[in-house]
Order: C-alpha cells, then structure tokens, then sequence
C-alpha cells in the first residue's frame, strides 16, 4: 500500500497525516468495519481465485482435449467442464457473501461515524460553530461520510481484490511463460508512471470541479434566498449575469476534468490493447522455438485479459482513494476539533433547584486572535433578583450573557452559580435550571406547537396554559391553524415578531431558575411586550432573571441596572438611583426618553 | 399472471418512451456533440466485436503457420502486430470520442438548463418563491438538472453496444450457426438479468436518495439552531433524532447492496457459463469438423470480450427513473407560470416624491397561494384605501402580525394584491413596465439580505454610480463611519449574507443601497430595529421628512419616529383602522393609543406600585435567607 501513504497536501503547521493513518484513525472510528473483516477477506481471495479457473479451462479443453492426436477427447472436456462449472457457482457464491457482509459492515461503520460527527458538532462551543459555514458542517456529517461509504464498498475491497487478482494473475503468467509475464509487464509499467502523475492533474482538476459546484450553489442561493430584495431593486439582469459566470465556470471546469479523466481512461485501453498485439508478437516467436504451444499461447491472453482489468481497475481505485482520504480526514478534523467548552460530564456537580446566585469573579473575555471585549468584571448578583444589563452596540452586554450561560468560558476569572464555577456544573443540570432566550428566534420547520415544546415534554394544555398566563392566547388564535400553523423554514412563515413570541413562550414552559433575555422582545410592538414584560416579571418572581435591555421600560422595572461601557462595568444601582448621577447611564436614559415621548 | 405482466410490461414501454422524448429534447439541444459521441461509440461497438475476428485470423492466418514452420519471420511479425495495434488504435479513438462527446454533452445540456431554471427563478413572482422551499429550489437548480442529462454519459456507449453486439451475433453465424445459438441465448439473458436488476435496484436507489435528502435536511436544520439546540440542552434529542434517520438510511443502503450483491455475481457468472456452453458444444463441432479450434477459441473469446460491455444496456436502464424524476422536477420549474405580468407604462416623475394611492387593497396569503381553495378567516389585509400625497410622510404602526410588512410589500410589487389596486402617480403598478417601478421606488425590509459581494456592490448592485454618490448614501444611512475603518473600504468583501457585519451594520448598508437610488417613494419597514435609537434618531432626521421631497412610508415602533411623520395609519387585524396625525389619533382611537403609550403607562403604574414591590422584594429576601 506505498500509493496509498502519500503525505496530506494541506495541513500547514498541524501535523501531516499520512493516508495510512487516516484510514487506521477512521476505521478505529468505526469498529463495524473491520467486524468480520478476515472472513470477508478469505472469501474475497475464494472469489479471486476463482475467476483464473476460465484461462486453465481454456488451456486445458485446447491442449488436452482438442488438440490431442486421434481428435478431441469430449469425456475429458466434459470433466473439465462440469468442473469448471462448480467453481463457477462457488465463486458467485462466495461473490456474494462478500458483498453482502461489505454492505451491512460499511453502512453500519459509517452510521456510527455520521452520529458521533453529528454530537459533536454539538458539543462544540458557540464560537467554534460560527467561524465554519453551515454548509460545509452539514456536508461533514452527509457527502463526506458518503464518499467514504462508496469507496469502502467498491473501492477499498476492489483494491485489495484487485491486488490479489494482480499477483494471481502475474503468478499464472509467469508459470506459462516468464517472458511473456516480463513482456507484459514492461508494457503496464510506463502506463503506471503516466497514470501518477495524470492522477495529481486529475485530482486538481476535480477540486476544481467541487469548487465551482461550491459558486453555482452560493449564486443560485443568492438569487433565491434574496428574491425580495432583488425585485424590489430590480436588479434580475445582474443576478443572471452572476448566474450565468458561476454555471460558465463550472462547465468549464466540469469538461476540463472529464477530458483528462478520458485521457486517462482511454490510455489504459490502449496499453491494454497493445500488451495483447506484443503478447502475440513475442508469443508466436516463443511458440515458433517450441518454448510454448498454441493453447498455452491462447490461455495466456486469457490470462492478460485477467491481468489488464484490475490494472486499470487499480488505478481508478486509487483516484478515488485519495477522494476518500480527503472526506475522511475532514470528518476525523470535526472530531479531533475539541469541544472547549466541554461537559464536566459525571464528575460534575448538579446544582440543587431554587433561585440562583450570579458571580463573575475578575472575569476578562477576547475572541481568538481579537482584542479583549471584557475587562475583570466582577459583579455580584442576589437570587431573585432582576437584573438589566444595558449600555451601546459593542459594550460587552451581549457577550455577559453568554459567558453567563456558558456558550464561551472566560479567558481569565469565573463565573459562578450558587458558588459553583459553571465550568463543573454538568450541562443537563446547567441547561435545565438556565435558559436563555436569543435575539434571533430560531425555529424548525414544525408547528408552532412543536416548537414551543421543543425544550420537553408538555402536552398541548400546557402550552396552551402558557400562552395564556403570557397573555398571548388572542395572538395564537389569530394564527391560520392556531397553534398547528406551520412555522415554515427557519420560522419564516412568522414574523421576526411572532418568532420572538413563539421563543419566549418556550423559556415560560422550561420553568428555569435563571431566565436570562438577550434583547428578547426586540422586534415585538409596544403593548405586546408591556403584556409580556408584565408576565415575565410574575415568572421571575422567586427566580432570578437578567435581561439585556434595549428599551427603556426593562431598566426600569429592573431592581438593578449594571450599565456596560466598553467591557467594563461602569455604573450599577437601581433606575432611579442611576438616572439621578452623572455617568453614562442619564446619558442612554435621555435618548431613549427623546425616543419615548410625543412632540 | 399474465395479465400483471403485460400491465408491468405496458408501464415499462411507457416509461421508456417517456424517457426517449427527455433524451430527444437533449439530442436537438447538443446534435452535433451527441452525433459524434455515438460515431465513436460505434467504432469502439465495431472494433471490439473485430478484435476477436483480428486475434482469429492472425491466429489461423499467421501465428498456426509460423509454429508449423518452427520460425516468425519479420513479415509475420509486423501484420501481427499491425493488425491487432491498428484495431487497438481505433478502439481508442471510439472510447475517446464517444466519452469526451458524451462528457460535453451532459455538462453543455446541463449548463443551458441550469440559465434557464435560474432564469426562472429570477422571473417568477414572489409568491411563487414562498411557496417553495430554498432547498428544494437549490436542488432543482443544480442536482435534479445533473440527474435528468446524466443518461448521456451511458447512452452513447449502450447504442454502441448494439452494434458491436450484431456484429458479434454475424461473426458467430458467419463461424458457425449452431454455436451462434449460446450467443443468442447468453446475450438477451444478460440483457434480460441487467434489466430486472436495474428496476429492482432504482426503487431502492431512490428510497436511499430520498433518506439521504432527509438526513442532510435534519442536519441543516439542527445546525441552523445549534445556538437554540445549546441553550435548550437539547443535544441528546437532537442526536437521537439524527440517529433514527441515518438508522433508516443505513438499512435502505443495505437493501440496496444486498440487491446489488445478489446480482453481481449472476451477471458475471453468465458470460462465463457462456464461454464453457461454447467449449462444451464446441468439442461436437470440432470432431464433426463443422469447426476449427482456432475457430472455436475466438468464440470463447469472443463472448468474454461482448460480456462487459453489455452492462452498458444495463447502465443506461438504471439510469431512466432518474432522468424522468429529474426531468418531472425542472420542468416544473420550466413550466410554472408566473403571474406577475407588466404593462407599457414608464413614470416621468418630475416631482421628488411620488404620488401613492391605495384603493380597496387587500392581500390573502391562502388566496395567493391558492393552498386552500377558500379565503382566509383573517385576511392579512382587507379594503385598504389611503392617500399619501407627494413628498409626505406617513408612519405605520400596528401590533405584532396586524399586516404591516405585508402592505409595506404591495407598495413595491412584491406581490400583486388579491382585490384592489396600488397606484404610483395614479398609475397601476401592474401597468408599469419591467424595471420601472424599481427606478421610482426602494424598500428596506425588516430583514435585510446582503449579497456576498464588497460594499460598493452591496449598495449600488450593479449600477454606475460614481464613489462620491455612494458614500453620500453611506453618509446618511451611518454607515460611513464603520465602512470608512473596513481594510479594504468600499472594496471590502462583506462575506455570505454579510457574516462579517453586525445587525446593525447590515440594516445600515441596506438602507445606504435604497438611497443610493434616490428613489420618489421610500418604505422603511422597521428597517432601523438593530440600530441604537440615537443612532436612528440621526438617520431619521437625515432623511429629514421632507428635505429630500421623497415619499416615506415608514414602519414604526418608537414614539421618535412617529413623531417625524406627517401623518399616521393605525393598522389592526388587517384593517386600517384610522388614520390622522399622532395627536388625533391620541385623542380619538382607543387601540392605537394603547399600543403607543404602552411604555409610559407601565412606567406610571411601576411608579405607583415601586414602594409595595420593594416591600414585598424585601420580604422575600429575608425569607431566602433564613432557608
């Protein structure tokens, strides 16, 4: 397997894996694999074996049975026949099984490599989710695990099949004739030199061809995604002229890798082609010095037949080995990604239920590789409390909250619930007993009542209960199919309103200790979240709540304001205390109060 | 059964001309680059079939009498080798031509059908679009295209198999009729088995192809709501839910191989059974002297060589319920008709602003979607009559769902209304030639959409604007200020939908790409809600009601920005419920005017009952200590 232990091309500064290894690292990924691998393998070389039996037939019907003197010997060729037959039906069989057990060991090896990709996707902190595109996270978990599922089952087998098939081969042709069996083989190895270094053109002209796929998908997904906004501006010829660019690019790039790919195809035709015409050149001469005879010359391009195919078969295989290398070294990346910001799992701590008590002890935060958004807070939070965070866009308020749930943990300090550093307490305590609720209402394409319950197990009464003690029963029924209207894609059936509405009513139904609102009611009418702020404060009532505040009204009826300036905490008390002092706080207060009143 | 069989046989005629009308319209669209696809096809067809006849007669011809002579001349030699090398040169030049011919054809078809879904897309009315999921658009766009001309690449080389297969069939008459029989016999039975194959094996495809849609989607959607998925905790059902659907695909696919391995093995086994039925009768013919065994032996050969290629039948079979779903799939696409039609008229638009009226409008999604055959209960807006005379502005304002962002969307023809009419300086929108009413007017939606492209081609999307225009616009959006600190400035790639812009930032850039047009009618709706209300109070005052004598109608929320309108709508339920300046409405409509001092009311009651609540907070605290 020395093709197959080619150095990765990217890598950079991390370690360069050799495909060997990867393929090693994949399968201990997925043990169904190599479940019965040795039996498959016994059967395969059965099956292999099996397939020489036509050549030695044809030689033997020809030299023994045909070619005798005194005419042909038909009960001897019946018996080699019927033989024949036998290993015929053996072959099939053992054909068979191979596949079959090849199957069920790859679709089931890959099932488990698709899942473990997919929980830990999961489990990978909120900023390691955003730096990747969605699509590419997606193709990890479905076309990557794919690739490697059809090259298993074709490919890797083939190849071994194919080597096994290779050596038989070679092995017969030399006991027939060593110089043919050189002859042949001086033929096939310039082939194999050209079909390497063809292999490395081919294989950048198939990125290539993924690439371009990669820009006909983002233009087509423009022009549909951005369908309003490309009528409303009127602008169709320049969409369809990007259009028309990326799917140009991508034909070029298409034909460019399947004329190269013919190229190579049609080599392998040819050199097998011209091994026959040498092997009968070389073979009469051999024949005509009495080293061979006429069935042995016969069953010997039998025999190249048999040696050609998996050649050329081989070479395929390993065209699509590298594709397979590739997929696979992206999945085991997803993988070995770690999750830092990880469960403590059983070693953790559960925190008993009741309001909570916030601490951030000196907490700092900076993005990877970007400057410092938060600078040592250390705040003190009461249980029971209501708690509004305000201050400008880029104040640090946003990333508070989530240092506070722990989608990111601190780059120095900690945050800790009830006294516990949230980084030991067990994420199913954590998520159950702290919820947030995000701007951007997220739902799936379900009902609304599904998607209120997404967060457990509730019957529809209470749901129905919830949106009435929110005081949102009127808005529901309003609703085409009240609460079985679909939400559609992403919620896009709804209003960003209405998605608000269906998100909080969702934090209501988890019942949390600490109920923590980033700028929750945002895109929702006055009145609407006057109705909802109220109901809200009777859920927080006995638990804990901070709300990251963009209105006016959530300051005030907050029991204390921290106001946020450039990563730091610089004012906190209670709304009427705050609007009294000089500071930032009288400052926001002002223009929303500016914003707020009539002429 | 017989009858079942003739049903089954009728269906599968059916199917087959189905797909040949498919393949019939590729053919017109590519003719020449398919002619010499099946051009090489049939020299590769013609000189497989003669490599056998080739290795034949130098067997019987050249190589027989130089072992009986006991020595190769050079001149046996070289028509040896000329012979088979010339057919071998040939063969490849078939492969080569029907493979690159084939290639250029699917990828030329493919791309003249991916413009003309694409254009489609472009074309057809929004209403359309809300009624298809992007995904499903994406996929006809680019994979179902790819199914429907994929039978290209082996249709070619299948009718190339046919002629190679009647000129093996001659060669054997020619050789010998008896032994012709195991051709006839082995050949249609491994046409007959590929066939079987290919239909069982299509439906199982599908089910695999169809499960394997299903997982990506699962996989999409739960990655879309990772952060919710994360909040909620809910990662162990989201795996559990993505393990039943792999779970499922992983024994579709098993079914699938297990079809495939039951077949495999037969439709090699038969070729080879052929091969020993030809020695078998053979040694007969042989004894009898009907036949030579150099005769007998390119028999044998013979079929070994046609076995393979014979699949390519097979190929192209597996190949026709793809085609079809594909081709069902675009040309539904194709097909929809839009009914977004336009009239003649341009608007010379003298004045600044635009002249709007509203008669009698009213929009049903049910009705636009024609989902139900009856009208909604509510109707997302009902017998809307306003006017809004050049150069005002109006605020809109209305609870959650009461229709705004549905009106702010006739206004610019997202949509054609279901009753009533939109009139632009009393010209009917539908009467405005393409393009027309782009020129006059702009919307900036509540969720903007940014293209993958810099800013300059973000805000001027194409057209000739000079920079000084745009960071003029840029200007009074407040988006100079952070386009100005970008590396690159105006040349800066913003990323997929703008990733690298906060909601802020974005909302800004989408306003500064209307302006940019400075268009007579302007819609805001809730354009500004990711933006600081300082921030917003200075965009407002830029686009200061009135100074640029644009029309602006402007979905709102905060008191600031009614208080800049000249008038206000009050819309609920669909309904536009009154309208009049903020002090009259104040003064005379009850649900407007709770709607709009919601904030102050309940800062006046929190104020009222602030003493009870510290009272009752301090009770509460005193009784958590004691705990």
């Amino acid at each position: 397997m020395s093709a197959a232990a080619v150095p990765s091309e990217t890598g950079g500064a991390r370690v360069r894996t050799t495909a060997w290894g990867t393929v090693r690292r994949g399968i201990r990924l997925s043990p169904e694999l190599t479940r019965g691998l040795r039996v498959t393998l016994v059967l395969a070389v059965l099956a292999t074996a099996g397939r020489v039996v036509i050549p030695v037939v044809v030689q033997r019907v020809t030299d023994d049975g045909l070619l005798v003197a005194g005419g042909p010997d038909t009960g001897l060729v019946y018996r080699y026949l019927a033989m024949a037959a036998v290993v015929v039906v053996l072959t099939a069989l053992a054909v068979y099984a191979v596949n079959v057990r090849l199957f069920t060991a790859s679709e089931s090896g890959l099932a488990t490599l698709r899942v473990k990709a997919f929980r830990h996707i999961h489990d990978l902190s909120v900023l390691t989710q955003n730096a990747e595109r969605r699509g590419s996270m997606v193709a990890r978990v479905t076309t990557d695990v794919d690739t490697i599922s059809q090259f298993v089952q074709f490919g890797g087998i083939m190849l071994i099949v194919s080597l096994g098939q290779i050596t038989l081969a070679t092995v017969l042709m030399v006991l027939y004739s060593p110089v043919l069996a050189a002859v042949t083989w001086g033929c096939f190895i310039p082939l194999l030199i050209v079909v390497r270094r063809m292999q490395r053109s081919l294989g950048t002209a198939y990125t290539q061809v993924r690439e371009r796929v990669g820009d006909v998908l983002a233009a087509v997904s423009e022009s549909v995604v951005g369908a309003a906004t490309i009528r409303s501006f009127g602008v169709e010829q320049r969409t369809a002229q990007r259009l028309d660019t990326a799917i140009e690019d991508h034909r070029q790039a298409a034909t460019t890798a399947h004329i190269r790919s013919s190229i190579a195809f049609s080599a392998g035709q040819f050199v097998g082609g011209i091994t026959v015409a040498v092997v009968l050149v070389v073979g009469t001469w051999l024949a005509a010095r009495g080293d061979m005879t006429l069935g042995a010359l016969l069953a010997y391009l039998f025999l190249v037949g048999l040696f050609t195919q998996p050649v050329q078969q081989a070479t395929e295989i390993l065209n699509e080995l590298q594709n397979a290398v590739a997929c696979w070294r992206r999945v085991i990346e997803v993988l070995d990604t770690p999750a830092d910001v990880a469960d403590p799992g059983a070693g953790g701590v559960d925190l008993p239920r009741g309001p909570i008590t916030v601490d951030f002890a000196d907490v700092s935060f900076a993005y990877p590789g970007g400057e410092q958004v938060l600078h040592g807070v250390t705040e003190h939070v009461a249980p029971r409390s209501r708690i509004a965070v305000v201050g400008e866009t880029g104040s640090g308020k946003s990333t508070f909250a989530r240092l506070l749930t722990r989608l990111m943990d601190p780059s120095s300090g900690a945050v800790l619930l009830d006294g516990v550093d949230v980084r030991d307490v067990r994420f199913a305590s954590l998520r159950s007993r702290v919820v947030m609720v995000p701007q951007e209402g997220f739902l799936f394409d379900d009902s609304v009542l599904e998607n209120i319950r997404f967060g457990g197990p509730h019957s529809r009464a209470d749901v129905a209960l919830a949106l009435t003690e929110l005081g949102l029963d009127a808005w529901v029924e309003g609703l085409p199919d009240g609460l079985d209207t679909a939400a559609g894609q992403r919620g896009e059936s709804l209003s960003a309103g209405e998605r608000q509405l269906v998100a909080l009513t969702r934090a209501y139904l988890a019942d949390p200790d600490l109920l923590v609102l980033d700028e929750a009611t945002s895109a929702v009418d006055p009145a609407t979240e006057v109705r909802l702020q109220r109901a809200l404060d009777s859920l927080s009532r006995g638990r804990t709540s901070i709300a990251i505040a963009h209105r006016i009204s959530t300051a005030e009826a907050a029991d204390e304001v921290i106001v946020m300036d450039a990563g730091r905490v610089v004012q906190r008390g209670p709304h009427a205390v705050l609007v009294t002092e000089l500071g930032p706080y009288a400052a926001l207060h002002a223009s929303w109060v500016a914003n707020q009143a009539a002429h | 059964m017989p009858t079942a069989d003739l049903a089954d046989g009728a269906a599968t005629d059916r199917v087959i001309r189905r797909a040949a009308r498919v393949v019939a319209i590729g053919v017109r669209s590519q003719p020449r680059l398919f002619a010499i696809a099946v051009a090489g096809s049939v020299l590769y067809g013609v000189m497989t079939a003669g490599m056998a006849q080739a290795v034949g007669w130098v067997t019987a011809n050249q190589i027989t009498p130089a072992i009986a002579d006991g020595h190769l001349t050079g001149r046996r030699a070289l028509i040896i080798g000329a012979t088979i090398g010339s057919v071998v040169l040939l063969t490849t030049i078939g492969v080569l031509l029907r493979r690159i011919g084939g290639g250029f054809t699917v990828f030329n078809v493919g791309a003249e059908y991916r413009r003309l879904v694409t254009r489609q897309y472009l074309r057809l009315p929004l209403a359309w679009h809300h009624r298809h999921p992007s995904g499903q658009l994406l996929s006809n766009a680019h994979a179902d295209v790819e199914a429907t001309w994929g039978i290209f690449m082996p249709l070619p080389m299948a009718l190339g198999v046919i002629v190679m297969l009647i000129a093996g069939l001659i060669q054997m008459l020619l050789i010998d009729p008896v032994l012709a029989l195991v051709g006839m016999v082995i050949f249609p039975l491994l046409f007959a088995v590929n066939a079987a194959f290919q239909r069982r094996m299509s439906a199982r495809v599908t089910k695999a192809q169809q499960l394997r849609a299903e997982v990506a989607e699962v996989a999409h959607e739960s990655f879309e709501g990772a952060l919710l998925v994360k909040v909620m905790g809910r990662e162990a059902r989201e795996t559990e839910r993505f393990a039943e659907v792999s779970d499922r695909l992983r024994v579709a696919a098993i079914a699938a191989g297990r079809t495939r391995g039951t077949f495999d093995p037969i439709i090699e086994a038969i070729p080879t059974f052929g091969t020993l039925a030809v020695l078998g009768i053979g040694v007969g013919r042989v004894a009898s002297g009907a036949v030579t065994t150099a005769e007998l032996v390119q028999l044998a050969y013979l079929i070994s060589v046609l076995a393979f290629p014979v699949r390519a039948l097979g190929w192209v079979l597996g190949e026709v319920p793809r085609t079809l779903v594909g081709w069902e799939r675009v040309n539904a696409v194709l097909s929809a008709q839009g009914s977004m039609g336009h009239g003649p008229t341009r608007l010379a638009g003298q004045t600044p602003g635009a002249r709007l009226r509203l008669e009698g409008v009213g929009y049903d999604y049910a009705l636009a979607q024609g989902e139900h055959s009856a009208p909604s209960a509510i109707p997302a807006l009902e017998d809307i009559t306003l006017d809004v005379p050049a150069g005002r502005t109006v605020a809109i304002v209305g609870p959650t769902g009461a229709g705004k962002s549905t009106l702010s969307a006739l206004l610019i023809r997202l949509m054609d209304p279901t009753s009533g009419r939109v009139l632009l300086d009393g010209t009917d929108l539908r009467d405005l030639a393409p393009g027309a009413l782009a020129e006059q007017a702009a919307l900036v939606p509540q969720g903007t959409f940014i293209f993958d492209d810099t800013i300059r081609g973000n805000v001027t999307l194409g057209a000739e604007v000079p920079d000084e225009t745009v960071w003029r616009a840029l200007r009074t959006a407040h988006a100079d200020g952070f386009v100005a600190h970008l590396p690159d400035g105006l040349d800066t790639t913003v990323g997929e939908r703008g990733a690298t812009l906060s909601g802020g930032q974005r909302q800004r850039l989408a306003l500064a790409r209307a302006l940019v047009r400075q268009p007579r009618l302007l819609v805001l709706d809730d354009a500004t809600s990711a933006v600081d209300p300082t921030v917003e109070q200075a965009i407002l005052a830029a686009l200061g009601a009135g100074t640029g004598g644009m029309t602006v109608l402007v979905v709102a929320y905060r008191m600031s920005t009614i208080a800049l309108a000249d008038e206000v709508v009050f819309l609920d339920q669909g309904r536009l419920v009154d309208r009049g300046t903020h002090a009259e409405l104040l003064a005379r409509c009850q649900g407007y005017t709770d709607l709009v001092t919601a904030y102050a009311r309940e800062a006046a009651e929190r104020a009222a009952v602030a003493s009870d609540e510290e009272q009752v907070d301090d009770a509460a605290i005193a009784a958590g200590g004691e705990r």
